[in-house]
């Protein structure tokens, strides 16, 4: 991190010892006392030597021997900086009660609501804090480490939640006033999501979104496995680009680690990164595009991501849940037509992408439908907490590759691109003009050449040796044999490491107790907030607009519902 | 103005106006929508005269060409006497995410290789073909093949024992997926048969030099 993370004069304002700078953490680390955290949270977003302007992830972590048994762990970004703070607070069991940071940051919403279901914390202020993830006839907390991962809860009819919605009547409502339910089973909801409007004529007067229909408890699952094995858990996350998800939780795992992954494995990496990016934007496209009746194009683009399937298939054997990534590289070597494979790809997308973009850019019947709906200015998406393409379909030129390169983004040349509508339409050039960035990252990289080398890193403690060598030789069969019966022993720590995901940043917060089991994993998933902002965003709109901006959100449930 | 690109890191002022996008008289007039249609006219003659490549595969008469690495039916290899590899050491159960192989050990006449798999099963529904076992095996004694047609008519047939694991194939026999090598890619000499090579064998040959093999 360049910048120090708060002026002095800003931490003067505080009681002495109620803030408690952290050393050897891998980014600024402040353990507060949560009498002062309301106040330092407006202060840290409001000063303008710190600015820490959005709230990227909010999570609890249970210690059950510690004396104050849960955690709450703040993560922060400040856009202007560029840098990054974490902020601890210490809860005890019989009272985990802490503020709301709602009037801070809009983004503390649903997270508060997580750690509500999660772990108990109960947040003051809060004005809905109901659960969200699990259901209301779940009992206790899932992710306490007391709580036993096989137990089961049945939700009854009479449980189910019927949201209340009010609305003041206004001078316009003359409609008699209606509410409608859409989802959680709905071609239209792109997933399990259930929205409820209350229509006033034809306009939404107020709305709420329930989630967690996918919730499978991935966390919970993850602390249950080994660290190798929770790579196929993280295909389910994104699973319009499992292949970015794969990488997230490897390099999450490999800075913990302190492993160097092979050259070869970081050229392929960000090569099928790319790929699943251009794959993930034709999805999201293509589904806005079908949503308002334009089914042609979501042929032409879904051929694009047939094609990229067939790629990665020819790495890993399989086409939408991959795993193709292992902790230190990948998982076996590239097929020797790898980039025979990725030129043809590179000739064919354009006709198809080019093919949609002279269908719809100019298309009024489209622009009718589009522009001006789901408006979000680039202030509001930040505070809401949103990243990626929408959030730069704002005016927001924020992303993760640029801002904090790994991999090969910083030896490649390409550029953010950055639309200010902040509607549905520009939500789809923008992705249209990204995919035009990737193509070009990856025809860079193509031409530097596939570096030689291994594609696994040769640390026996880390990856699996190669099978010769388990056969022949007596180490090495030994080193298979601990590596499975063990797993990897990740050092003791904790790590946030941001990738920049199909649709924002894919954050992976995990702490280790040093032994072969994930202690927790925190995913970030991006489109949780910006799914969190959806009640706020169709107020005043149709139930036809709610329809043609879900798809241009590109809300994935799997990542969302985890 | 609408802005394409920005200077990066420190987004300075985030942005409390929107500027969406104006139509120009010729899209208020819908004239853009003709090369649109010229576009679809080019995809709709194309596929009727058969000009190009259709993209659709007429399944099952067709069926689609997987890479040789596919994670399709598992595969028990065996030895050349027939009688499977497995030795019942438990690694695939173990590396197994999501829990689905059951083994029941039994001793072997054979001094040199001690245990074998009594029973060996692979829950088709809760396998997620993640090739975890495969990377545990330290006998190629599971492999994968390229099978993809896995549909049961109840959920007893859905659990594969040893029997339909030595003979996974429905459709293309033969036709093997994911497995620690790959013969057809390398060039290098090597198992494409389950049955009647010894995989062990050649993978010791291709680890000390064509010489030996």
């Amino acid at each position: 991190m360049s910048a120090a993370t708060a002026t002095q004069p800003l931490l003067d304002r505080f009681p002495a010892g109620a803030i408690v700078a952290e050393e050897g953490r891998d980014q600024p680390t402040w353990r507060v006392d949560r009498a002062v955290l309301a106040d330092l949270a407006r202060a840290l977003r409001d000063d303008p030597e710190s600015r820490y302007d959005t709230l990227l992830d909010l999570c609890g972590v249970d210690y059950p021997e510690r004396d104050e048994r849960f955690e709450a762990v703040y993560h922060l970004y400040s856009m202007p900086r560029a840098a990054r703070l974490r902020l601890k607070v210490s809860l005890s069991e019989d009272d985990p009660v802490l503020p709301s940071l709602i009037p801070v940051w809009k983004a503390a919403d649903w997270f508060e609501r997580e750690a509500y279901d999660m772990f108990g914390l109960r947040f003051e202020g809060h004005p809905n804090l109901r659960r969200l993830l699990t259901h209301d006839g779940f009992v206790g907390h899932p992710l306490r480490k007391d709580y036993a991962p096989d137990r089961r809860w049945i939700l009854t009819e009479e449980k189910i939640y019927l949201p209340k919605l009010t609305a003041p009547a206004t001078e316009e409502s003359m409609f008699e006033r209606m509410t409608i339910n859409i989802g959680p089973s709905h071609p239209a909801m792109h997933g399990t999501f259930r929205f409820v409007a209350m229509l006033d004529g034809e306009r939404i007067a107020a709305s709420e979104v329930e989630i967690g229909y996918l919730h499978r408890c991935f966390e919970k699952m993850s602390e249950t496995h080994t660290w190798q094995q929770v790579i196929p858990y993280t295909d389910r996350l994104n699973y319009c680009s499992s292949f970015i998800n794969n990488v997230a939780y490897c390099r999450t795992v490999e800075k913990l680690l302190g492993v160097e992954v092979p050259p070869r494995a970081v050229w392929a990496r960000t090569i099928l990164s790319e790929f699943s990016r251009i794959m993930d934007h034709c999805v999201a496209n293509g589904s806005t595009l079908v949503d308002c009746g334009a089914l042609t194009n979501f042929w032409y683009l879904f051929q694009v991501r047939e094609e990229v399937y067939g790629l990665l298939e020819s790495l890993c054997g399989s086409r939408l849940t991959v795993s193709a990534c292992r902790i230190g590289g990948l998982l076996a070597d590239l097929p020797p037509d790898f980039e025979a494979r990725c030129r043809r790809l590179l000739e064919i997308i354009p006709s198809f992408v080019g093919d949609v973009e002279k269908l719809i850019d100019k298309n009024r019947i489209f622009m009718d439908r589009a522009v001006g709906i789901g408006r979000i200015t680039g202030e509001e998406a930040v505070n809401w907490g949103w990243t990626g393409p929408c959030l730069r379909a704002s005016g927001v030129g924020y992303d993760v590759r640029k801002a904090h390169p790994y991999d090969l983004y910083d030896t490649v040349e390409w550029e953010v691109p950055v639309l200010n509508g902040g509607d549905v339409y520009d939500r789809y050039r923008l992705r249209m003009l990204e995919i035009r960035q990737s193509m070009a990252i990856i025809r860079q990289l193509l031409d530097r050449g596939m570096p030689p080398g291994p594609f696994v890193v040769d640390d026996p403690h880390v990856a699996l040796p190669p099978k010769a060598a388990v056969y022949n030789q007596m180490e090495s069969m030994i080193y298979h044999f601990k590596l499975i019966m063990d797993g990897i022993r990740v050092p003791l720590g904790e790590q946030y490491v941001p990738t920049e995901g199909a649709n924002g940043e894919l954050g992976f917060y995990i702490v280790s107790d040093g032994s072969a089991r994930p202690y927790r994993i925190k995913v970030r998933p991006p489109c949780f907030p910006i799914f969190s902002t959806f009640s706020r965003l169709m107020e005043g709109h149709t139930v036809s607009d709610v329809i043609a901006t879900l798809g241009g959100l590109n809300i994935i449930a799997g990542e969302l519902d985890r | 103005m609408r802005r394409e690109a920005l200077d990066l890191p420190g987004v300075q002022e985030h942005p409390r106006t929107l500027t969406p996008r104006r139509m120009t008289i010729a899209e208020r007039l819908y004239l853009p929508l003709l090369p649109g249609l010229l576009v679809t006219i080019r995809h709709f003659l194309g596929n009727l005269f058969r000009t190009r490549k259709a993209y659709t595969i007429e399944y099952p008469e067709q069926r689609r060409q997987y890479s040789h690495r596919f994670r399709g039916h598992h595969i028990l290899t065996t030895r050349p006497d027939g009688s499977v590899r497995c030795v019942a050491c438990y690694l695939c159960a173990t590396n197994c995410p999501a829990e689905c192989i059951h083994i029941e050990a039994a001793e072997r006449a054979d001094v040199n290789v001690e245990k074998y798999p009594a029973v060996y099963q692979i829950d088709l529904l809760r396998c997620i073909f993640c090739g975890y076992c495969v990377d545990a095996c330290p006998e190629d004694a599971i492999i994968m093949s390229n099978n993809y047609d896995l549909a049961f008519y109840s959920r007893e047939q859905s659990i594969a024992g040893k029997a339909d694991l030595m003979k996974p194939f429905t459709f293309d026999p033969g036709k093997l997926g994911y497995r620690p090598y790959y013969p057809e890619e390398t060039g290098l000499p090597g198992p494409t048969d389950p049955g009647s090579f010894d995989l062990v064998e050649a993978a010791r040959e291709r680890a000390t030099g064509p010489s030996a093999a």
